[in-house]
């Protein structure tokens, strides 16, 4: 037997072992081992720099796209190592989704944000009833329905990211990350997403980095956090429960950081 | 700092500080006069234009035309002007003349010409330029009255409609450009057809796909920038020792079985162009690629999409209208260039249109280059008209592509 | 393999087996996707070819000009007659007309380009830059042959006008420079404009802040701060010059002539190439081998020019970045 196959525990969807990152020769996190939770909703937090991004996008190896970035040890999805030389990076984001900080809607319309994800993976379908479906689950339906074919910048930044979040979850994925979806946001279009979220993972899993302690407590059911060592590597130093993380923190860290930040 | 800005020993003195205001006061103005340089010598270079195609002409004539007909030449219809021929030409030179092509078959400009150069047989003694013309009408008339009796002193616009329709000619007064701005138009087309792919294609090869630490890409990043340098006239002697010479089959078109005595052919001369061109088209391609936002890209390999999904449906979109830009420009250079088609054999003499990538050509400037190193004066007239329809295409190409940016940089 | 039977509940509602995923996961060949960027990388390869081509031609056919027995390389560089009929092959003649009106372009680009482009950097309100920088580019996207054109009839009877037309012959290197100067103005501002452009302005602001006046922090501060970027915006000027044709073969005059005099007929490098080709020239003749032996010169001598241009300006961007 492969003795790199560690024994799989079947109640996780994603599980990283001993996963190290490496901007050229900067090791940006080390030693994560983080479990995630099929159709829950985890959170990763921790102070900016720690590499929350940097796990996120390792997740459906968005970091194939840095050049200087590497990676060593192994990211399990269902089992499987993503970075297994037979895996195909594209079928890797076909399956596993991801909405970033900043709204980035292509510079098209509406129904071909939502679109055009789905055309080219091969639906032959309806695809007006497609559009409509996900634009309902995104929440967004009822605001767009009479403008489908205006440009989607036009929208506000609140409804462009719930876009960009229907745009993902239209090829259904099974996983859905997002990198601080919400910083770019106002406050009451954060709420919306973060409800958007709560709905959306009877569905999906959903991994979710924040810097905002409130909603990490208010929007996730599991909670990482990170902090960096004294050479800037970023490593994963609690995970657990949200209400337990944030009520009865184990690790002293993850305490003064909290309760720092909710003063 | 290394520069002692302010004598020290003058310091507080303010007479000093004047002076140094006064100085600066004066080179203020030379700099501005320098700029200006800019505006007259542009000024200087168009007025110099436009005073050489407009002006008197006087012109001499074996056979007074108005004793030819009693109306103006230019209003005769063809069958008049075949009966004045038919009329006034020996037997022998008109069986000649209808060999070359019938004359019922010609139209009624070829005719006119005819008539012109067969009959009455018009000679330019000498034209001035717009301001002799006008500030000195007096003195040429009375000079033209003295010495050359028969001579009719007329005003000429060079730059005219049949200018632009007519073919090549020996003479000024009849020459045009038809068969040069075809030609012109017509090897841009080739150079087109293969530049823009090439070079949008390399653009994007190295912007989307290139590894920058890789040794061969860093290898065709610098020598494209070191082929945008090459002086032109070089591409010329490429283009003549690889298409005139080393692909003649192809390039004569003797390959498809198309007669054409020698490579020296629009296509050549498109290939050549393209050759020269490719190296801005590609590094303006790649200006415009590296503008857009990589956001957009990671949305889209987000989703599941491969790296040509992703540059068609995305990358490219979003460039198009910098790209288009860009390469509009550099396709305007193209037609104005010069040199490298006096190397790959453009014919200065040419009277058919060009027909297809293996007819041999002329081209606009090529033909302003030749009329302009003739030494009588009136086809430096003729050139200056040319440079007019040079320089008006190369304006409606660049307000073209103004046009095309401002509209689409109003959708995005 | 116990991997194998592994099977977890997934969040579709249905049992996912690890070897299922990996079934998913597993790399496509995507044949389209090699093609295109096989054919991308072709299209550079494009470039590359072309300098090959260049390199090869030019080589080759210069090989066989010095192979002929009436020629030898050290006749050819160091010997001042050039004329193929008598067997004379001495290319002094031509470099010296090539430097003469690169000379002459020099004298009018350098000076007014830069004090335009200080001017335009400096001095100029936003309304003036709007106004100003749009000529400089017009003047730039005017076809050479149209500056030819305006040397031969401005020109011309303008330097015969004042120095006298005895003096003044009707093809000469000042003429053909002092228009090429003109043409290159363009290149020389816009690029020492953005030399300047890159100082940054806490240098002007201490410059100010120790009294200085707006043309001293210019010409004592900006100036010298900006110096390889102005370097490297003239050499790339002189590199145009050597290789510009049209201007010369139009004004400058035919008929290569060894002369230090600006009034005189010479012809350039350039000039020479484009007359003896401007005819019906028979291949393998030593007329047609001697163009390529001069383009060599001339690309090797442009090409070092940019190349050391483009390192000047490289480093110059590098100190400011
Ligand atoms: N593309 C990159 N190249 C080099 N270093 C990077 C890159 N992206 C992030 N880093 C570095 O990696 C560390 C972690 O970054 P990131 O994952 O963005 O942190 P976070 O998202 O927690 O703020 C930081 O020190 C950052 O400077
Ligand atoms: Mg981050």
């Amino acid at each position: 037997m492969n003795t790199d196959n560690l024994p799989h525990n079947n109640n996780y969807v994603i599980e990283t072992d001993r996963l190290n990152i490496y901007y050229g020769n900067f090791l940006a996190v080390k030693d994560v081992n983080l479990k995630i939770p099929p159709r829950k909703i985890t959170a990763i937090i921790g102070p900016s720099g720690c590499g929350k991004s940097t796990v996120l996008r390792a997740f459906n190896r968005m970091n194939d796209l840095i050049p200087s970035a590497r990676q060593e040890g192994r990211v399990l999805f269902h089992g499987k190592n993503i970075y297994d030389p037979d895996v195909d990076p594209v079928q890797v984001r076909r399956m596993i989704g991801m909405v970033f900080q900043k709204p980035n809607p292509f510079p098209k319309s509406i129904y071909e944000n939502v679109a055009w994800g789905v055309r080219i993976n091969g639906f032959s379908g309806n695809m007006d009833d497609l559009v409509e479906e996900t634009l309902r689950q995104a929440a967004l339906w009822d605001e767009v329905k009479d403008n489908l074919h205006k440009s989607a910048l036009a929208l506000s930044g609140g409804q462009q990211q719930r876009l960009c979040i229907a745009r993902a979850i239209a090829v259904k994925p099974e996983i859905v990350l997002m990198d601080e979806p919400c910083s770019a946001l106002d406050p009451i279009a954060t709420l919306k997403i973060e409800d958007l979220m709560r709905e959306l993972s009877a569905r999906y899993t959903i991994i979710i980095v924040t810097h905002n302690m409130q909603q990490a407590a208010r929007a996730s059911d599991f909670t990482a956090f990170f902090t960096m060592d004294e050479d800037r590597a970023g490593m994963m130093v609690e995970f657990g429960l949200t209400s337990q993380i944030f009520t009865r923190p184990k690790n002293k860290q993850t305490e003064d950081y909290i309760t720092g930040r909710f003063g | 700092m290394r520069f002692s800005l302010v004598d020290s020993s003058n310091k507080g003195k303010t007479t000093n500080l004047a002076r140094r205001h006064q100085i600066g006061k004066i080179w203020h103005a030379i700099f501005f006069l320098s700029t200006a340089t800019g505006l007259l010598a542009l000024v200087t270079l168009l007025l110099s234009i436009i005073n050489q195609s407009f002006g008197l002409m006087a012109v001499d004539y074996k056979v007074d035309p108005s004793t030819l007909s009693a109306r103006p030449l230019e209003q005769l219809s063809n069958s008049e002007l075949i009966d004045i021929l038919k009329s006034n030409v020996s037997k022998i030179r008109l069986r000649t003349l209808e060999r070359e092509k019938p004359l019922d078959q010609r139209t009624t400009d070829e005719l006119l010409e005819l008539v012109n150069t067969q009959i009455v047989g018009q000679k330019i003694i000498y034209t001035w330029k717009l301001h002799e013309s006008i500030f000195r009408r007096a003195e040429i008339e009375a000079e033209i009255a003295r010495d050359y009796p028969n001579a009719r002193l007329e005003f000429r616009a060079w730059l005219n409609w049949q200018f632009l329709k007519n073919t090549m000619s020996s003479q000024a007064q009849f020459a045009g450009i038809r068969t040069a701005l075809l030609g012109s138009l017509n090897l841009i087309l080739y150079t087109i057809l293969f530049a823009l792919p090439i070079g949008i294609g390399a653009a994007i090869y190295l912007e989307e796909y290139a590894r920058k630490d890789l040794w061969y890409n860093r290898i065709i990043q610098t020598n494209i920038d070191n082929l945008a340098g090459v002086p032109s006239i070089v591409y010329g002697i490429l283009g003549l020792a690889i298409f005139v010479r080393a692909l003649q089959p192809l390039t004569s078109g003797a390959l498809f079985g198309t007669p054409a005595e020698n490579g020296r052919t629009i296509l050549s001369a498109g290939l050549t162009m393209a050759l020269l061109v490719l190296p801005i088209i590609i590094i303006n391609a790649q200006e415009a690629i590296r503008a857009v936002p990589d956001t957009i890209r990671q949305a889209s390999y987000g989703l599941g999409a491969t790296k040509w999904q992703t540059i068609w449906s995305h990358v490219l979109p979003y460039a198009l209208p910098g790209i288009l830009t860009g390469n509009i420009l550099a396709i305007s250079r193209a037609i104005g260039e010069t040199a490298p088609l006096i190397l790959v054999g453009a014919s200065t003499f040419i009277t058919s249109d060009p027909n297809g990538p293996f007819s041999h050509f002329t081209a606009l400037p090529i033909q302003i280059y030749n009329w302009t190193t003739r030494p009588q004066e009136q086809f430096r007239n003729i050139a200056a008209a040319a440079i007019i329809v040079l320089m008006t295409t190369l304006l409606m190409i660049n307000a073209l592509a103004i046009l095309l940016r401002n509209r689409y940089s109003k959708k995005i | 393999m116990e991997n194998q039977l592994l099977k977890i509940r997934s969040t579709k509602d249905k049992l996912i087996e690890t070897n299922e995923i990996s079934q998913q996961l597993r790399k496509r060949l995507r044949l389209s996707e090699t093609l295109i960027q096989t054919l991308l990388l072709i299209f550079g390869a494009v470039s590359i070819l072309t300098t090959l081509g260049i390199v090869y031609e030019l080589g080759k056919e210069s090989w066989l000009f010095f192979g002929r027995e009436e020629v030898s390389l050290v006749e050819f560089l160091t010997t001042t007659t050039w004329q193929p009929v008598a067997g004379k092959f001495g290319v002094l003649p031509l470099i010296n007309a090539t430097l003469m009106t690169s000379f002459f372009a020099m004298l009018v680009s350098l000076p007014l380009g830069l004090s335009a482009a200080i001017y335009l950097s400096e001095y100029a309100s936003a309304r003036a830059r709007s106004l100003l920088k749009p000529i400089l580019e017009i003047l730039a996207g005017i076809p050479t042959v149209v500056y030819g054109y305006f040397a031969l009839t401005f020109m011309t009877p303008l330097l015969r006008s004042i120095f006298g037309s005895d003096t003044v012959q009707i093809y000469n290197t000042l003429s053909a420079g002092l228009v090429m100067g003109i043409m290159i103005l363009p290149l020389v501002s816009s690029m020492s404009e953005d030399a300047l452009n890159a100082v940054p302005n806490s240098l002007r602001e201490a410059a100010y802040s120790l009294g200085a006046t707006r043309l001293e922090t210019a010409i004592k501060v900006v100036v010298p701060a900006a110096l390889s970027g102005i370097v490297a915006a003239f050499i790339l000027g002189v590199s145009r010059a050597v290789g510009e044709t049209m201007i010369v073969a139009i004004a400058a005059g035919s008929g290569p002539a060894f002369t230090l005099n600006p009034f005189r007929a010479a012809e350039t490098m350039t000039g020479y190439i484009a007359r003896i080709s401007g005819g019906d020239l028979a291949y393998d003749t030593p007329d047609y081998n001697s163009i390529f032996a001069i383009g060599l010169l001339l690309f090797l001598v442009t090409l070092v020019l940019n190349m050391i241009s483009r390192r000047i300006a490289a480093r110059f961007r590098e100190v400011y970045e």
